[in-house]
């Protein structure tokens, strides 16, 4: 008996998951289908861009000055041991730009940035802002949803290249100034290691497809929770859930497949 | 489409009209069958218990649910068969005062109001200004433009939520509960408002409302969704009703208003 329950919630599970993944993919055409339709909304666009780029500086500059320095020091306890201190450079450098940057980024813009954008639209729905739009004769996709999704798709390189910056330079001051490497030698070390297009392009790239994931994710638990404060507080725990899980599970899937 | 609503209103003539229209949350049903045609300008108050379908039947008319089953028909057009993007062409005809106000909080009264003629008109700013202002001094609130609608009151916020409403001149106006959470002048204002309208401009007024004496006041026809079926009437008419519901609908649960309105009227006859 308990074996058949069980075989059953397994199976509402699954369905509800297909149907999930299905509205979702239904969800992306239709902010597709508003992003080419006119007209454009600059503005709303350049809005939606400050909110998440602009104002997730902070977390991210300091998020990544931390990273790095971390790398750094333990870096340098690791190949010490081998007296490979040398290659600090390449080896922070590496972490940061093909792994740790575009990943930390978007865990860290989904917390912040993610969240607030399902809980800004869940409280239109809760309030019923986008039913108002919708009698307007104006589509919510286009007016709210689309502006947002793109700009934390272009976003997400932005911050994930000033993660990495930032990493860098964490990284060369506990290297260099506190470790005592060479500053030539940890400069050189980093430049000889780092291949623009496979390392730096296959980082931006990662980005991108975390932004989109991240708009696309957070937009869309904003858009269909429910009209109530409990509904508002269940997207946007979803959305740091669900978006942290995908950019994870992505990350493997375009290391995998492409090498970036 | 060869409906005649209870009220006589042929649905061929009427502004909005429903025909056979099911629907259900889930497995509550809301509707089985709801028949009724709204008269073009008229006032129209739709009246009906908790859960009786109310806000769910101004939603139908904006194309915002859909019916399970059945037909609605706003201006002629079968709503129920339309895309989303065609539905949009309906709903420029239709203006919605939603019972919270629903406006965007991120923008200024000013801006709301604005919106909708930034979005489908081609009038310059001078002109968008004029005509905003224009609707501000009618609902009462012409030093409000600058402010955000979470700084308004209830009552200032509904009147905001009305003038929106009727930016883009509708030919249907639909009011969720107008004159719910406000004081007895408010209301009085309100509904002052929506006469004016609908005697000035001829809009088609459908309104949902729990406040049985501003209903009796205004209303030309007033449909009460009971259970089992609607019954409909001019407000003379369900007065005199012999049916027990609609006296007791209408006798019970008086609002405060109604009640000073009776208690004054009492001791004017005790005078």
């Amino acid at each position: 008996m308990i074996l058949v329950r069980l075989v059953q919630d397994l199976g509402w599970a699954a369905l509800r998951f297909v149907d999930h993944l299905g509205r979702l993919t239904v969800f992306a055409g239709t902010v597709l289908r508003a992003l080419l339709r006119l007209p454009a909304r600059p503005r709303l666009f350049a809005q939606a861009l400050f909110d998440v780029g602009v104002l997730s500086l902070i977390i991210i500059c300091v998020s990544g000055t931390a990273v790095g320095m971390v790398l750094s020091l333990q870096g340098y306890n690791t190949l010490v041991r081998f007296g490979a201190e040398q290659s600090l450079g390449a080896v922070v450098g590496l972490s940061l730009i093909r792994e740790l940057g575009p990943v930390l980024t978007a865990l860290l813009a989904t917390g912040r940035a993610g969240s607030a954008t399902a809980a800004e639209i869940g409280t239109m729905v809760a309030t019923e802002q986008l039913d108002g739009l919708r009698m307007m004769a104006v589509d919510p996709v286009e007016f709210v949803v689309t502006p947002k999704a793109v700009a934390m798709t272009f976003a997400m390189p932005l911050l994930s290249a000033l993660f990495i910056t930032c990493g860098l330079f964490g990284g060369y001051l506990v290297g260099v100034g506190l470790m005592g490497i060479d500053s030539g030698t940890y400069m050189s070390s980093l430049q000889s290691a780092v291949v623009f297009r496979d390392d730096v392009l296959g980082s931006l790239l990662k980005a991108l497809v975390f932004g989109a994931l991240v708009g696309l994710i957070a937009t869309f638990r904003g858009f269909t929770s429910a009209p109530t404060s409990a509904g508002v507080s269940a997207a946007t725990t979803s959305t740091v859930v669900v978006a942290s899980v995908c950019i994870l599970l992505f990350d493997y899937v375009l290391t995998a497949l492409w090498g970036v | 489409m060869a409906i005649e609503s209870r009220s006589g209103v042929a649905a061929g003539d009427a502004h909005v009209a429903f025909a056979d229209v099911h629907m259900a949350f889930g497995d509550r049903p809301v509707f089985r069958g709801l028949s009724c045609a709204f008269p073009p300008g008229k006032i129209s108050v739709v009246l009906g218990g908790s859960g009786s379908g109310k806000s769910t039947a101004l939603r139908l008319i904006g194309g915002l649910v859909r019916p399970s089953s059945g037909h609605i028909y706003v201006t002629g057009e079968d709503i129920t068969i339309l895309s989303e993007v065609k539905l949009y062409a309906v709903r420029k005809k239709l203006g919605m005062m939603f019972q919270g106000g629903a406006l965007l909080d991120s923008l200024t009264i000013f801006d709301n109001l604005a919106f909708p003629l930034r979005e489908h008109t081609t009038l310059d700013e001078p002109a968008i200004a004029r005509e905003v202002m224009r609707r501000l001094e009618a609902v009462g609130l012409p030093d409000a433009g600058s402010l955000l609608p979470n700084e308004l009151s209830g009552g200032m916020l509904k009147r905001a939520a009305l003038a929106r409403a009727i930016m883009l001149d509708p030919v249907i106006l639909l009011c969720d509960e107008p004159f719910s959470g406000l004081d007895p002048i408010s209301v009085k204002r309100i509904e002052a408002l929506l006469v004016r309208l609908n005697h000035q401009r001829g809009i088609t007024i459908i309104l949902v409302s729990h406040h049985i004496a501003s209903t009796m006041r205004m209303a030309d026809r007033v449909l009460i969704l009971f259970p089992e079926e609607p019954v409909v009437g001019t407000p003379a008419e369900l007065r005199a009703s012999a049916d027990e519901r609609v006296s007791a609908f209408l006798s019970e649960e008086p609002d405060p208003e109604e009640m000073r309105e009776r208690r004054a009227d009492s001791a004017a006859g005790r005078r």
